[in-house]
């Protein structure tokens, strides 16, 4: 529930941010194909379509974030010919998913200033070692700045293949996704993209957040949440295992159990 | 059909999970093991959480172990009072197994805890099986008996019990000491323990054969059944839909095997069983020496994660 609550505050947090860095503010319009997922028995992943228009001209980029939370990344030695994991950074603040969509080549749309300040992009994400062998509070954002100049410390230094193993493994987990597409319809008013979320997709609430870039700024900016949640039975199982877990606990071993004295009985008859 | 698992939150193919079963199954009716310590690693091998495999992989077992159990209740081959002196070891084992469990996943080495102690186990076990089953198959042809009873520093032991099934006169030490240590392992590895268990009660305890596999089965239904329990209340990692569908795959294969391997020979079987449990044995060492492809890996954080 706390977490929840933290997440509306930092959505709202979000968008006040995002109300206040244009200037002259240019009208996005947009919205989802649905606001809801639901991960039933069938689930195997998802598209939603985000589909909207812009008023003026600018490039449109389209970011989706998962629900914030805490990430392990460690790394393996070899000791006594055997790999084993060795080193541990805790980095907070991680997305559990990100994905990054523009109308053109992103980087070109959004200049390294702009992707530090607003952590567009996933190597530019406000992700900052809570623990261990890098220095607390150091970003993975400084560490993977292609700007970043020699002078910074050994902590810095020492993150970089850290942050860099974290987006390589999140985006083979197909948590973090390469960049995507926003197409724009002839008349380069109306706009889409299709936000794909595979199978093992965490569930939360995701903001999405789109943007109106023109000459390297933000000129517009629009954020829509997006709730992804088990429903039907799966929902109720995964409720009651957490809310009841010692009666759960004593139904699976009750049904196991039946169902082994089943199959003697069965198997002995024959 | 996919399928989406509640706990271990994930969309698995139904007939895969029906295979899986139906081959272990079938592998543990041939050679009459329960087949744990082949399940779990291929559970983690497609992609169910290592945490959810070992809790599931106990519940699973429990219905295994319950049927077995009965049968051989039928045939008198359960020592009760051993079995009860094995299970009262075997859950203080499990306590101590499952807060083992935390904490080596907590700073991140229950992976590596858990490869080492299937390829130790395994590894051993499956060389004194195979040189056993070289032995046997030589003796049969030489004809050669060995020595019924020996005495060694075991039978010094305090707290002397009285096993009537069994025929023995030991102490009471020495099947909790078992037990606990099985207990130990089905927590952190998801296995009922039997290929551990079996050769300790018959080369340590020395207990007639006849009631060697009734009794360890006893044990092994409560302490499994105990293990689900504590991994359902500590840590929500008991899927149930996972257990039932392994069960389902896996009572099938065990009638089918158990069939199959009534044509076999016992030392042939076991020489077999030798072989499969070294290969296990191999995979998981080559594992741990092989470069990985990727040094790094990700884990959800110490200090409360993103589930």
């Amino acid at each position: 529930m706390s977490r929840r609550t933290a997440l509306l505050v930092l959505l709202g947090l979000g968008l006040t941010w995002a109300d206040a860095a244009p200037a002259r503010a240019e009208a996005v319009i947009a919205d989802l194909s649905k606001r809801l997922v639901a991960i039933t028995t069938g689930f195997a992943g998802t598209d939603v379509l985000l589909f909207g228009a812009v008023e003026g001209k600018g490039e449109v980029v389209v970011v989706v974030k998962g629900p914030i939370g805490r990430l392990d990344v460690r790394r393996k030695a070899r000791v006594a010919g055997i790999w084993i994991n060795r080193d541990t950074i805790t980095f907070a603040n991680v997305p559990s998913f990100y994905s990054v969509s523009a109308s053109a080549p992103l980087a070109r749309v959004v200049p390294t200033a702009l992707a530090l300040r607003t952590g567009i992009g996933a190597r530019f994400l406000d992700i900052a070692a809570a623990q261990g062998r890098a220095g607390r509070g150091a970003r993975c954002s400084r560490a993977l700045d292609p700007t970043r100049e020699g002078t910074d410390g050994a902590d810095i230094r020492r993150m970089v293949p850290f942050c860099e193993a974290l987006i390589r493994n999140k985006m083979r987990e197909g948590l973090f996704q390469p960049e995507g597409k926003v197409t724009f319809l002839p008349g380069r008013k109306l706009f889409r993209t299709t936000i794909r979320f595979p199978a093992n997709v965490p569930v939360g609430t995701y903001s999405i957040l789109v943007y109106v870039v023109r000459d390297g700024q933000i000129v517009g900016s629009q954020t829509h949440p997006l709730v992804i949640n088990k429903t039907g039975v799966e929902a109720e199982v995964f409720d009651f295992a957490h809310r009841h877990s010692a009666f759960y606990g004593l139904i699976a071993v009750a049904l196991a159990a039946l169902a082994g004295w089943g199959a003697g009985l069965i198997f002995r008859k024959q | 059909m996919q399928i989406y698992l509640p706990i271990a939150e994930m969309s698995v193919d139904v007939f895969l999970l029906l295979g899986l079963g139906g081959l272990v199954g079938f592998l543990s009716g041939l050679f009459g093991v329960g087949g744990g310590f082949l399940m779990t690693p291929l559970l983690i091998f497609i992609g169910v959480p290592p945490p959810v495999a070992v809790g599931t992989e106990a519940n699973q077992i429990v219905a295994s172990s319950v049927s077995g159990m009965l049968a051989h209740w039928r045939r008198q081959g359960v020592d009760f009072k051993m079995g009860a002196v094995l299970l009262s070891g075997g859950l203080v084992g499990s306590t101590g197994g499952v807060f083992l469990f935390e904490y080596l996943r907590d700073i991140g080495q229950i992976d590596l805890v858990i490869s080492l102690a299937y390829v130790f186990f395994l590894g051993t076990v499956g060389l004194l099986m195979l040189l056993e089953s070289v032995r046997s198959a030589v003796r049969r042809r030489g004809g050669k008996r060995r020595k019924l009873h020996h005495h060694t520093w075991v039978h010094g032991l305090p707290f002397k019990m009285r096993f009537r099934r069994s025929k023995l006169y030991i102490s009471a030490f020495l099947p909790l000491a078992v037990g606990a240590a099985v207990g130990v392992l089905a927590a952190i590895m998801g296995v009922g323990g039997g290929f551990l268990m079996v050769p300790a009660m018959i080369y340590l305890i020395g207990m007639p054969t006849a009631v060697v596999i009734g009794t360890s089965l006893f044990q092994i239904t409560f302490v499994t059944a105990y293990t689900t329990f504590l991994q359902a209340t500590n840590n929500q990692t008991v899927d149930i839909f996972l257990a039932l569908l392994l069960l389902l795959g896996g009572v099938i294969g065990a009638q089918l095997g158990s069939r199959a391997g009534a044509r076999l020979r016992g030392e042939e079987l076991r020489g077999l069983l030798a072989i499969m449990v070294l290969l296990v044995c191999g995979k998981l060492l080559f594992d741990l020496i092989a470069t990985p492809d990727d040094l790094f890996s990700l884990a959800v954080g110490r200090l409360g994660g993103q589930r």
